[in-house]
Formats: structure tokens, sequence, C-alpha cells
């Protein structure tokens, strides 16, 4: 039986426009052979956990440089576990104080990736830890 | 009734979008779910939106789905994407344009990606139309990858095809060609704001007016529609396209054409499906019990040909079917 192929999103909750990481890393999940649905900037949680849900995908990777990641990140989480889907990984990135990361964690973000991050940690966490069955 | 076939016609998203992934990750009980499914299968509209790459049909897909919803109607978008020949991976981006849909229970927008497949659409998009229809979208629009003359699949699926064009990608020859500029039933002029709309119109006029089709009854219209960065002229010209769309439709159902195009998809379903329950499992255990690297090996050498090869394996293959 073949393997399934990984389904990522990647997206940016609440007002913050700055999307030139979040694309360099659904192209570099590209070339990772992951299939990546991106969708666009300016989005509220509840439409980032209804397209994932309809998408089927494996992981969210959420970008936020805002500042706003304490509430947007959590609510994502959230809304999944409401909707039946706390099987779908969240995992976040972005302009994230280290005081921030407990707090995150604690909320179901499975990890947060700050700048510095390398394309291939990023990659290698995501072929480490999702096996779609 | 099984409980997948339940919740997709009740019409669950969780389960429908988990299904339409085993069938495009070729899972062994796909094909069984779609027999169960197909029953409730054939009732939906399905509009396929076709054109270059940058052509603009995400963002008609996008407002095509508000013109629907404001009659009520449920609407079901496949958007396809290409695959990359050399990391297998995609890009899906088209859903970019129709996100605030996201919310709206009576819209559902699920990517493909092409995975390999030539036409415009991927493998899976076949069954992936059924799983919408079984879950009871009214209308389902099939949105496929950008294309270029040719790849033109979506005449096997579609009951409404639109072709989408835009200014400035050639001269009057390029409307004469075979291929794309055949499979139309509604033509759309896109950034018809832009230099040279005029001269493709007349251009598109000049072919159709040549065009056999015309004798049947159904002359494709041109839709102009004005940039999407002047939202009121563009939502006038899409209700406009919305409203050719449903005339069509009409059209079809009217004039006996609507039967003739459902003639044509299940001789296409068949011919999936027999690839896929009859060549697939040929080539798998050929691939897996080495016998394709033989036979390859025994062609290279010219000790053998590649008829002699086939017929020696479908010989084997039937054999065994008839020893079952």
């Amino acid at each position: 039986m073949p393997e399934r192929k990984i389904r990522v999103m990647v997206a940016k909750p609440g007002l913050d426009g700055h999307d030139r990481g979040a694309r360099i890393l659904a192209r570099c999940f590209r070339d990772a052979g992951f299939e990546v649905v991106y969708t666009g900037c300016h989005q509220t949680p509840e439409q980032i956990a209804a397209a994932a849900i309809q998408e089927d995908v494996d992981l969210i990777g959420l970008s936020c440089l805002s500042g706003a990641h304490r509430v947007l990140f959590p609510k994502v989480v959230e809304l999944l576990r409401e909707k039946d889907a706390a099987d779908i990984t969240v995992i976040g990135g972005g302009i994230i104080p280290e005081q921030d990361f407990s707090m995150l964690y604690d909320a179901g973000i499975k990890a947060i990736f700050t700048p510095g991050a390398s394309l291939d940690s990023i990659v290698e966490w995501i072929k480490t830890n999702i096996k779609p069955d | 009734m099984d409980s997948t076939i339940k919740k997709i016609c009740e019409g669950d998203v969780r389960t429908a979008s988990r299904l339409i992934r085993d069938i495009e990750d070729k899972r062994p009980d796909a094909n069984t779910k779609i027999k169960k499914l197909y029953a409730h299968t054939g009732k939906s509209f399905i509009i396929g939106i076709t054109g270059a790459p940058g052509a603009g049909k995400s963002t008609l897909t996008d407002a095509l789905i508000t013109e629907f919803r404001k009659l009520n109607k449920t609407v079901g978008v496949l958007a396809v994407d290409p695959t990359s020949p050399f990391s297998g991976g995609a890009i899906l981006g088209d859903r970019i344009r129709m996100q605030r849909h996201a919310e709206d229970s009576g819209v559902f927008v699920r990517s493909l990606a092409t995975r390999g497949a030539l036409g415009g659409l991927s493998q899976a998009a076949g069954n992936a139309i059924h799983v919408m229809e079984a879950m009871g979208k009214d209308i389902i629009i099939v949105e496929t990858v950008g294309i270029g003359q040719q790849e033109i699949d979506i005449i096997n699926h579609a009951h409404s095809v639109v072709v989408v064009l835009v200014p400035g990608m050639g001269d009057e020859i390029q409307t004469m060609k075979a291929g794309l500029m055949e499979i139309a039933d509604i033509f759309v002029i896109n950034k018809a704001n832009r230099a040279g709309a005029g001269q493709l119109q007349t251009e598109l006029s000049t072919m159709l007016n040549l065009s056999p089709q015309t004798a049947d009854g159904w002359k494709p219209p041109i839709v102009a529609v004005g940039d999407a960065f002047e939202p009121a002229t563009f939502s006038e010209n899409t209700a406009e396209l919305a409203q050719t769309i449903e005339e069509h439709h009409l059209y079809l159902k009217q004039s006996g054409k609507l039967t003739e195009r459902m003639h044509r998809k299940a001789m296409t379903e068949i011919k999936d499906a027999l690839s896929s329950c009859l060549m697939e499992p040929l080539l798998h255990s050929l691939i897996t019990s080495g016998e394709l690297e033989k036979l390859s090996e025994k062609i290279k050498n010219r000790k053998s040909d590649p008829y002699t090869a086939a017929e020696e394996i479908t010989e084997k293959f039937f054999q065994k079917r008839r020893g079952k």
C-alpha cells in the first residue's frame, strides 16, 4: 500500500500582513514532498480551523509576527477540539518571546520555531512527528 | 447503512474530506466506499472552470460561490493545483481567493494536487465529485489546474464548461486551434478592462460564427468580466456569468444534452474504474514480483519485444483469473 502523502496548511492568523516567511515555508514544504495548503493573510482562527478540516490536513503551521500569538494560537487549537479535530497538530512560528513558550505549549501548540530556526529543522520535525494513518 | 456513508450523506465535512483523502492515497477500501456511495450521487450540477495559469479561475470561482449562495444553493468546490514532478509536493493556493466562504456551512472547498495526472485534473477528481454529490451539494465547481491547449479531461466530468481567457495571449490563430477552444460552453474574457480585450472578443465571435456548434442550438456566449479590483463592475459581470451558467444548465436539460453528457461521463468512469481494477493491480504485481524488471531486460537485449511481452502478461493474468 502506498504511503500517505503528508498534507499541511500554512496559515497567518490576525492582522498581520507579513507573509514572506510563511511563503518561504510553504515553498520549502512543497520541496519536502508535502501537499501544502496556503490560505493567505488576515485569517480568523475560525477560518483557519474550518479550512483545515475541509482540507483534511495533518498539521497547521501558524505564523504570527504581530504579537497576538498568545490569543490567536490557542484559539485555533480550541476550535479544532470543539470540532472534533484535535488530532490535527498545530505548530507555530514568528516573533515569539521565550517567556510565552510554556503558555503556548500548555495550550496545545506542539512546537514553536522562531527566527533563526533552519528550514531543515522544521521539515525534520514534521517528518518525525507527523505520521498520517 | 455504513456509518461513513451515512455521515457523508448527512453532510459531515470531516468524514467526506477523509474519504477524498483515501481516494487520493489509493487506500484499498476507498473503492468499496465509493460503491456504496454511488447510489446517492448524480444529482448535483457540475461546473468546470478552466483556463491558463493566472487567468483568474479561483477569483471567478469565489465570485460564483457568492452568486449561488445568494440563491440559497449549497456549493462544493474542488480546486486542482499541480504536483511537483521532482519532490511530489504541491502548493495548493486556490483557496486563498475563497477563504471568505470558509465559515459558511453551505460551502465546502477541497484542494487536490494533480499527482501526476496530465489532463488538468487529478485521478481522484471523479470520485471526489461523487463524495460532494453524496453530501447533497446543489452545485459543484471543479477548478482545473492552469492549463494550456489540450488538458481537457474536465469535459468528461462537468456538465457545463467555462473557459477563462485573458487578453494578450496571442493572435487570432490561437482561437482557431483545436482542443481548449472547442470545449467551452461559455467563454469568459477575464480582466476585460485591459488592452486587447475588444480584439479578443472580435476574434472569438468570428471563430464561433464558423463553429458547427451553433447548429444544435447552443452558441457559446462570451461573458466579459472586468478586473476584480473594481468591485462594482466585477460583481455585476460575475452575476451575469452565474446567470449564463444557469441558462446553459436549463438548455442542457431541455435539449436532452444533459443525458448525453451524463452518458459520456459514465463511459469515462468505467474506463477509470477498469484502469484502477485491472491496470494498477497488474502493474503493481509485475513490479513487486520483479517480472517487469526481467521483461525489460529481455526487451532491452532484443530477446523479446513490448507486444510479445504484453501478450504474455495478459495471457497469464486472465489464466490466473479463470483458475480462480
